[in-house]
């Protein structure tokens, strides 16, 4: 083994590993966003949410998901310790970084569902469904992509010629997809529709929370995009790392001018939520093919899933789609755009592959994630009580408050 | 006595506290309130949809005065809150049948 294979070794593992790092930061930015755009009293439930699906998420990838998206048995018993030996076709990174990197992945598309549902949804089967999801759905449409498995043996997207680079669809897509499921089950939170039509806002409590969250996903996604060129030690890879990096801060720069500017037309004002929402739509629009455009078109992109993203939003509030957060419109709507968008500056791809690759991601996200939400409402019932709910369910699912006051350690 | 409790803008806190320190007034005590008067409240936007703030954010100034600063008092307060427009507030004036200083145990005007 020369001593230069060794430090492309080297380098492309801490290379991944720093990048899984970043995605899982990504983790605190969704807990902020969300804790953000909640009413005060339902702030320790969302955070409670955020961190125990993450560590949920890192289990059931672990116990099985992995085995299930890459055919690795179980409880990663097919990882091995050197990933330079053994296989005919050597990774040129440790396989244990490899699933490092995946699992953070699972874990963002498990965030997704959180925002959606909050502020009203049981603590505990929102946990349930993160175990279905992490653990089932999420990796076997994984399997169908990244893993290269053919869909039930009937056909085999990467054939169709569907591609998509760090997830838009199978990581956002799919989160969005399992969301919706969820919210068209649970229902809007109260008085957030009037009798007549009416669209109530229910102002978020803390938007300097949400802007710092929404600075901490704009920083993973370097991770989630950069990551996923899988490599860095070469002049190649580098200057696809240096591209993608690139074009993804781009794309999220753009998606934000564009949703700040549609928000003050419609408006009349700023709507920073919306402008935040717009950085993330742009993120979400070129996750799917960040190293082929050019950095004027990875703008534009950006720009266009942040025109989309506004009008998504108030289209599923005319819907009586409750999403507190706009967790369906970013990552689900914007998602199958960026998937859309591939084949423009990516010839090895086709619009009828990433059709059929983004029904396929849906259809099956969501048919399966309603399955195990409705299951979930049979035996527990997904909803809290409608006093619990006007109380907020921090008392409900966590017996405190997230800004205690008039509080005595008196008995 | 009296009690005079002023309901004032919040940004014209600053004035009115200098104007009462000038008039040798040496205790108020200042609540943040909200509520309603002839402004009403108004509509916002948030991720368009309009939400109605029917509550106004106000400032609740209390001094306790003895009989002849009143006069002079309410007219302190009156001109460093006053803007002209529509908010500007209210006073409110009632008698106060005691007043104690806790640590001295003084009562009456002694204790203001």
């Amino acid at each position: 083994m020369s001593d230069i294979f060794q430090l492309q070794y080297a380098l492309d593992t801490f290379y991944f590993l720093v990048c899984g790092a970043l995605v899982m930061w990504m983790a605190a930015g969704f807990a902020m966003l969300e804790a953000g755009l909640v009413r005060t009293k339902n702030t320790t439930e969302i955070l409670t949410k955020n961190i125990s699906l993450y560590a949920i998420a890192c289990t059931m990838y672990l116990v099985c998901g992995y085995a299930i998206m890459y055919d690795g048995g179980f409880l990663l018993s097919g990882i091995v310790g050197d990933g330079a030996t053994g296989e005919a076709e050597p990774a040129t990174y440790a396989p244990s970084a490899d699933f490092y990197f995946q699992v953070v992945f699972v874990a963002t598309a498990m965030s997704i569902v959180s925002g959606a549902v909050a502020e009203r949804m049981k603590l505990w089967a929102f946990l349930l469904f993160a175990v279905v999801l992490t653990g089932y759905i999420y990796p076997m449409e994984g399997s169908w992509t990244w893993g290269g498995a053919s869909v039930f043996g009937m056909y085999t997207l990467g054939d169709l010629g569907f591609s998509d680079f760090a997830g838009s669809g199978i990581v956002h897509m799919a989160g969005a997809a399992a969301a919706l499921a969820g919210v068209i089950l649970l229902g809007a939170r109260k008085g957030k529709y009037g009798p007549n039509g009416e669209v109530n806002a229910i102002p978020g409590a803390n938007l300097p929370l949400a802007t710092l969250g929404t600075f901490i996903l704009w920083l993973g996604w370097f991770g989630f995009n950069g990551g996923s060129v899988l490599a860095t030690a070469s002049v190649e890879s580098a200057n696809a790392v240096a591209v993608v990096f690139m074009n993804t801060n781009a794309a999220a720069a753009g998606g934000l001018i564009a949703a700040l500017i549609v928000a003050k037309v419609l408006f009349g004002k700023a709507d920073l939520t919306m402008a935040l929402n717009g950085a993330l739509a742009g993120l979400v629009a070129i996750t799917a093919e960040p190293s082929t455009p050019t950095p004027l078109q990875a703008t534009l992109f950006g720009a266009l899933g942040g025109v989309l993203v506004v009008f998504s939003i108030l289209t599923l509030d005319k819907l009586k789609i409750d999403d507190p957060v706009g967790a369906i419109s970013v990552h689900g709507v914007v998602g199958l755009l960026g998937l859309l968008l591939v084949p423009v500056t990516n010839d090895g791809s086709s619009f009828s592959g990433q059709i059929i690759g983004a029904a396929t991601i849906f259809v099956w996200v969501f048919v399966t994630s309603y399955i195990a939400w409705y299951v979930i409402k049979v035996i527990m019932g997904l909803r809290v009580s409608e006093e619990e709910e006007a109380n907020g369910v921090d008392l409900a699912e966590c017996g405190m408050e997230a800004y205690p006051e008039f509080t005595s350690s008196k008995s | 006595m009296k009690m005079v409790t002023a309901i004032i803008k919040p940004f014209k806190l600053d004035e009115v506290r200098e104007s009462l320190g000038d008039l040798g007034v040496t205790g108020v005590t200042v609540t943040e309130v909200k509520g309603f008067g002839r402004q009403k409240g108004h509509t916002e936007l948030y991720r368009g949809a309009e939400y109605v703030v029917d509550f106004l954010p106000k400032v609740k100034v209390e001094v306790a005065l003895a009989d002849e600063l009143v006069e002079r008092a309410v007219e302190a307060i009156t001109s460093a809150a006053q803007t002209g427009k529509i908010g500007d507030g209210k006073i409110f004036i009632t008698n106060t049948e005691q007043v104690i200083r806790i640590r001295t145990g003084e009562t009456g005007a002694d204790a203001i």
